[in-house]
């Protein structure tokens, strides 16, 4: 069966994104994600405007799959919501 | 990162300064030397890039006078290190956490919760 999609926005230097990251690549999961940090100008300010819209407090990563927003890089959270 | 001489150089080099840091005043630093790499090349690449090490947690401006309170160590380790055994970005640990009494699960960035204006 095939994961879900899952969308996530993380910082380029954030070791739990990175782990996340590594964690997709091994389980074969398709992930699009924006590092928000290399992002400049207008577009980061429209991005960390939806991040805050999103989930408020959250630290990153932000993980979005379908409808459900997972705060920070939980692997075991992570795996029941893809069904790994 | 890649495995780059120089850049292995600055890595023990920095963890070393943060080893000696922590232990002068009673801190300690993650022992998992896997995560702890990855934390300590954050710190790096925004040394490199900002000009100081801003927690590679949270988003910095790049302006010295918005990040003071981002800077490792940051405003918000002490409180967090009280309440869930570590900081933010899991550099600095403490023996609850280390033996398991304090859980791993991700925690709400409290430079978020009190809202702190951004630019």
């Amino acid at each position: 069966m095939a994961h879900p999609k899952v969308k996530a926005y993380t910082l380029s230097t954030c070791p739990y994104c990175r782990a996340f990251k590594m964690f997709c690549a091994e389980e074969g999961i398709q992930l699009d994600y924006t590092d928000v940090d290399l992002l400049q100008g207008e577009e980061r300010k429209a991005v960390m405007k939806e991040v805050d819209r999103i989930c408020p407090d959250c630290g990153y990563p932000i993980i979005i799959v379908g409808d459900q927003v997972i705060e920070g890089f939980n692997e075991a959270k992570l795996r029941k919501v893809l069904g790994l | 990162m890649s495995s780059d001489p120089a850049w292995e150089a600055e890595i023990r080099k920095y963890t070393e300064t943060l080893r000696k840091f922590a232990s002068s005043t009673g801190h300690k630093l993650n022992p998992d030397e896997k995560y702890l790499r990855l934390v300590i090349e954050g710190l790096l690449m925004n040394k490199k890039r900002f000009g100081y090490a801003s927690c590679p947690c949270r988003v910095a401006e790049g302006v010295l006078e918005l990040d003071k309170d981002i800077i490792c160590p940051c405003t918000y380790r002490e409180p967090d290190l009280a309440e869930y055994g570590r900081c933010l970005c899991g550099l600095y640990v403490t023996d609850e956490y280390i033996s398991g009494v304090k859980g791993h699960t991700p925690f709400p960035d409290r430079r978020k919760i009190q809202k702190i204006p951004r630019k």
